[in-house]
C-alpha cells in the first residue's frame, strides 16, 4: 500500500512539472523550419550560425523531403519551407485555400551530379541516353557504350525534391507534365548518402546525388543537354555560370510576407557570411546574378 | 543402412545446439561490433553536448533527454491504465463474450505494425486533436503500443498471487477494493514492474510511431513544453545513417551502442528482478 | 461513504478494461476514415491489384500490388529462415540443454528481442549488406533475402518463447509414457510432443510472421524499396510499411496520396488483425 501511495506521489509530481515547464514556455518562439533532406544540413549550418549571432533566436531544423516541408507548409506546422525543387500548381492550390500567400526565395544552388562507379569506362552522356537510362528503354550498358552489364538505376525515394526535380528536368527533358516515370525496377533509398554507398560498392549502379555529396568513392559523368554537346562535368564554378545543365535553385518558401525573426533569418541567408556558408556546405552560391 | 535411434538422437541434438548458437551469435556479434566501433566515441562529452557542424561533432544530449521525455510520458499513461486493465481482467471480469473480446482486442494491438501506430497517431493526435507534432503525441501513440505489454504482464503477475490470500483478506471483513489495493497488489507489484520495464524499453527503441508524430532533425534547445518537438535516440541513429553527409562511423556506431546499451540495461534489470522475485517467492 | 467510493474505484477500473476494446476500434476508425476516402478517386481493384504504383504521377497511380507481393516474399523468406531455427532453439532450451545453459540461452534470446529495429537495419546495411551481395554475385546487396534474414532473427525471439510454452504444458504423462514404451528422448520429442504441442506451435508461427510483416525500419533499409512485381528473392523489393514511412512525410494532407497511404495502413491492419485472430484461436483451442 505504500507502494501505491508513494506511485501517486511521483505522478503527481511528474504532472506538476509538465504543466510548469509548458506554462515557462510563455516567450520564446521557435522559428521552425522543414522540407529538403537536400537542404537540410545547410539549413542546420544556417540556424546555428544564426543563433550563434543572435542568442534570443531558436529555430528547428527538420527533413523529411521537399515534400514534407510543403506540406508542413500548407498544414501551418512550418515557419519556413525548404525545398529543392518548385511548389506543383496542386500544392499553389491547397496553400491558396488554407488562405497563405506563399512567397518563394532562391537561397542557393545545388548541382545535381550524375554519378557511377569509379571502375566503370563511360564519361559522358547525353539527357537522351540518361532518360533512358532512367525510365528503364536503356537497360545494359553497353548500349551507351560501355561495358556488357545490367544498369542497375538509383534514385531517391518520392518524398525527395531532388527526385521530383531530377524526373522533371531529365527524364521529362524539362516537360513537367510529360508521361516518363522511373522505371519500376528503379531503387529508391531513402537517403543520397545511401545512394553514394551504394554507387561505390557495386559496379553496375548509376544514380544522382548532390554535388555536396560527392565524394572520391565515386565517379562523375559530364552530361549534355543535347546530343553535340558540349559535355560538362559538375563543379560548382559551372553551376554558377550556368554551363552545368542539371543545377536546380534551393528554395525557401513561407506561407506570408517575412516578418520578424523570419525576416531576419532570411537576410542572413542571403547576406555575404549566409552565402559564405553554402560553399563551406558544398552547394552553390547565388553569385552576383540571383 | 539403419542408424541406430540413439545415433539419430545424437545427431539430432547436435543439430539442435547448432542451431540454437546460430540463433545467439548474432546478439553477440552486435553487441561486440557496437563496443568495438562505438566505445571510442562515448565520453562525458558525448552524452552531455549538444551536436555541432551538421551533427557530425558534438554530443547527442538533445537525443538522449528526448527519448527520456518520451518514456516518462509513455509510462506516465501506459501504467496506470494497463494495471487498472489487468486489475478488471483478473478480479473483476466474469468469463463471457465480452471478456473474451478484451483479451482479443490485447492481442490485436500487439500486434499492430509500429508504422500503423505511427499512421494513427498522426491521424488522431496530431491532426485531429490538434497536438501538433509534439511530445505528447508521441508520447500518447508509444503509450498505446506499450498498453498490451504491460496489461499481459500484469495479468500474470496478479494471477499469480494465490487465492488464499485474497479469501483470507475478504474474510476479515475487508472490502474487494481494499484488498485488492492492500494485499493483491503489493504481492504482485514485481511482477508489473518487470512488464513495465520491458514495455519502456521497446517504447525506447521504437522509430516508426515517431517519425510522424514528435520526432525533429534537429532542434537547438532542450523542448520546453510538451507541446514541443523532441529529438530521440532511435529516429537519431536513422538520421545519422541515412541523411547527413559524411558522418565518421564513429559518431553512428556510438549514438546505437547508446541506445542499445540503454536498451539493454532495462532488459537487464527486467530480468534481474524477475529472478530474485522468483527466488524469494514464498509460496 | 465507503460504498460510494468502491462503486466509482470499480467503475473506472470497469472503463479501463474496456479501453483495449475502445483502441482497437479507435486506431481501426481513423485509418478507415483517411482510407476508405481513397475510393472515391480510385475503384478498389485498381488499389488492390494495380502493379503500379506511382503516386506522383497525373493521375496517381496506387495500385499496391508490388508492394503487397514485396511485403509477402520478405515474410515468407524470414518464415523459412526463422521457423526451423526458432523451432530448433525452443526444443533445445526445453527439452535438452541443461539448467545452466537454459537460462543463458534464454536471457540471450530475450536480448535477440530487445535489439531495436533502427539498429538492426543499420547494423544489416553496414555488414550483412555487402555479405548476401558478395555471396550471391548480386549488383546490390539491398534485396528481399537481406530484409529477410534480418527479419527473421526479429521474428525468432516471439517464436522461441511462445512454442517453449508451448511445448513444456504438454502433459508429462505423454512424455513419460513414450518414454517408458521405450522410445529415445529424441523420438519422444518429434513424434509425441511436438505433435501435442501443435496448436501452439502454429500460434508461435502466426505471431512470428505477424511479427515481420509490421517491421518496418529495418526492412526501409535493407530492401531497397524497388516498387517492382517481385520475381526473385534476390532483387529489391518494396514493402508496404517501408512505403508509408517513406512517403507519409511528402504528402500534402487530403491529397489522393495521403489518403491512399492511410488505405494502404489499412490494408496492413486488417492483415495483421486476422493474423492475431487465428493465432489466438489457436492459442485458445488448446487450453480447453
Amino acid at each position: 500500500m505504500k507502494n501505491l501511495r508513494g506511485y501517486f506521489v511521483i505522478f503527481a509530481v511528474l504532472g506538476l512539472l509538465c504543466a510548469g515547464s509548458f506554462l515557462l514556455n510563455a516567450a520564446g518562439e521557435t522559428i521552425q523550419i522543414k522540407g529538403s533532406d537536400t537542404m537540410v544540413n545547410l539549413g542546420q549550418a544556417w540556424a546555428e550560425e544564426f543563433m550563434a549571432e543572435n542568442p534570443q533566436a531558436s529555430l528547428a531544423v527538420t527533413g523529411g523531403g521537399s515534400g514534407t516541408g510543403i506540406a508542413a507548409l500548407i498544414n501551418g506546422t512550418c515557419d519556413i519551407a525548404e525545398a529543392s525543387r518548385d511548389m506543383k500548381p496542386q500544392e499553389w492550390d491547397q496553400a491558396k485555400k488554407a488562405g497563405h500567400y506563399v512567397q518563394e526565395f532562391k537561397v542557393a544552388v545545388d548541382a545535381l551530379a550524375v554519378v557511377v562507379h569509379p571502375s566503370n569506362p563511360i564519361k559522358q552522356l547525353t539527357f537522351d541516353q540518361l532518360s533512358g537510362i532512367f525510365t528503364g528503354k536503356i537497360t545494359n550498358w553497353n548500349e551507351v557504350g560501355g561495358k556488357d552489364q545490367k544498369i542497375l538505376v538509383l534514385s531517391r525515394d518520392r518524398n525527395s525534391g531532388t527526385h521530383v526535380y531530377f524526373l522533371e528536368h531529365v527524364l521529362r527533358k524539362g516537360n513537367e507534365k510529360g508521361p516518363e516515370q522511373y522505371a519500376p525496377a528503379t531503387l529508391m533509398l531513402p537517403s543520397t548518402q545511401a545512394i553514394i554507398d551504394e554507387v561505390a560498392q557495386s559496379e553496375s549502379t548509376i544514380g544522382y546525388v548532390g554535388l555536396g555529396y560527392v565524394s572520391p568513392k565515386v565517379k562523375t559523368l559530364a552530361v549534355s543537354k543535347t546530343n553535340d554537346g558540349p559535355f560538362v562535368g559538375p563543379s560548382k564554378a559551372a553551376a554558377m555560370d550556368k554551363t552545368y545543365p542539371i543545377a536546380r535553385p534551393l528554395l525557401f518558401y513561407t506561407a506570408r510576407a517575412p516578418q520578424g525573426s523570419v525576416k531576419a533569418f532570411l537576410e542572413f541567408v542571403l547576406s555575404e557570411k549566409g552565402q559564405g556558408i553554402v560553399e563551406t556546405m558544398d552547394f552553390v552560391p547565388l553569385g552576383d546574378k540571383a | 543402412m539403419k542408424i541406430s535411434t540413439q545415433t539419430q538422437q545424437k545427431i539430432a541434438f547436435t543439430l539442435l545446439g547448432i542451431a540454437s548458437t546460430v540463433v545467439i551469435v548474432p546478439v553477440i556479434v552486435i553487441f561486440a561490433i557496437l563496443i568495438q566501433k562505438g566505445l571510442p566515441a562515448i565520453n562525458w562529452q558525448f552524452l552531455t553536448a549538444m551536436p555541432r557542424s551538421g551533427m557530425r561533432a558534438g554530443g547527442i544530449f538533445p537525443a538522449i533527454m528526448g527519448t527520456l521525455y518520451l518514456v516518462s510520458g509513455t509510462i506516465l499513461v501506459a501504467l496506470p491504465l494497463g494495471v487498472l486493465a489487468a486489475i478488471y481482467l483478473v478480479e473483476y471480469a466474469r468469463r463471457n463474450l465480452l471478456s473474451r473480446m478484451i483479451e482479443v482486442a490485447i492481442v490485436n494491438l500487439a500486434g499492430v505494425p509500429s508504422v500503423v501506430y505511427g499512421l494513427f497517431g498522426m491521424g488522431l493526435f496530431v491532426i485531429y486533436l490538434k497536438m501538433g507534432v509534439s511530445i505528447i503525441a508521441g508520447a500518447l501513440t508509444l503509450a498505446i503500443m506499450t498498453l498490451p505489454v504491460i496489461i499481459t504482464s500484469s495479468k500474470e503477475a496478479l494471477q499469480s498471487v494465490p487465492r488464499s490470500f485474497r479469501e483470507a483478506s475478504l474474510a476479515l471483513g475487508v472490502s474487494k477494493w481494499q484488498t485488492i489495493r492492500c494485499v493483491v497488489l503489493p504481492n504482485a507489484l514485481p511482477g508489473i514492474l518487470t512488464g513495465t520495464i520491458l514495455g519502456i524499453s521497446r517504447a525506447a527503441g521504437e522509430t516508426a510511431p515517431i517519425l510522424f508524430t514528435v520526432a525533429a532533425f534537429y532542434l537547438p534547445r532542450l523542448p520546453k513544453s510538451i507541446f514541443d518537438q523532441c529529438m530521440a535516440l532511435p529516429y537519431h541513429l536513422y538520421v545519422l545513417s541515412t541523411q547527413v553527409p559524411n558522418v565518421s562511423p564513429k559518431i553512428q556506431y556510438g549514438t546505437a551502442l547508446v541506445l542499445v546499451g540503454m536498451v539493454f540495461l532495462l532488459n537487464l534489470v527486467a530480468i534481474l528482478v524477475r529472478a530474485h522475485v522468483r527466488s524469494r517467492k514464498q509460496w | 461513504m465507503r460504498k460510494f467510493r468502491e462503486f466509482v474505484i470499480e467503475k473506472t477500473i470497469l472503463l479501463n478494461g474496456f479501453a483495449c476494446i475502445l483502441f482497437v476500434v479507435l486506431i481501426f476508425f481513423f485509418l478507415a476514415k483517411d482510407g476508405l476516402a481513397l475510393f472515391k478517386f480510385v475503384s478498389i481493384q485498381d488499389f488492390l491489384f494495380g502493379t503500379l504504383w506511382n503516386p506522383l504521377a497525373e493521375p496517381p497511380q496506387v495500385g499496391i500490388l508490388p508492394l503487397f507481393l514485396g511485403s509477402l516474399i520478405v515474410t515468407l523468406g524470414a518464415t523459412v529462415i526463422a521457423i526451423p531455427l526458432g523451432m530448433a532453439c525452443a526444443i533445445f532450451i526445453g527439452e535438452i540443454a541443461p539448467r545452466w545453459m537454459r537460462e543463458t540461452l534464454k536471457a540471450g534470446v530475450e536480448l535477440l528481442a530487445a535489439i531495436p529495429s533502427i539498429v538492426i537495419g543499420f547494423i544489416g546495411m553496414t555488414m550483412l549488406g555487402p555479405v548476401v551481395k558478395n555471396l550471391f554475385h548480386l549488383p546490390t546487396g539491398l534485396t528481399a533475402l537481406t530484409g529477410s534474414i534480418a527479419l527473421a532473427f526479429m521474428a525468432i525471439p516471439t517464436i522461441v518463447s511462445i512454442m517453449e510454452d508451448a511445448i513444456s504444458s504438454v502433459p508429462r504423462i505423454y512424455k513419460e509414457g513414450s518414454l517408458a514404451l521405450g522410445a529415445t528422448h529424441w523420438q519422444t520429442i518429434y513424434r509425441v510432443m511436438i505433435p501435442a504441442a501443435s496448436s501452439g506451435i502454429v500460434a508461435a508461427v502466426m505471431l512470428g510472421i505477424g511479427r515481420v510483416i509490421g517491421e518496418t525500419m529495418a526492412v526501409m533499409m535493407l530492401t531497397g524499396n524497388a516498387s517492382v512485381m517481385p520475381k526473385t528473392i534476390l532483387a529489391p523489393v518494396r514493402t508496404m510499411t517501408a512505403t508509408i514511412a517513406a512517403e507519409m512525410g511528402e504528402t500534402v494532407r487530403g491529397s489522393e496520396h495521403y489518403f491512399a497511404l492511410f488505405a494502404l495502413g489499412l490494408v496492413l491492419f486488417v492483415i495483421t488483425f486476422f493474423i492475431n485472430l487465428v493465432a489466438d484461436a489457436a492459442l485458445h483451442g488448446k487450453q480447453k
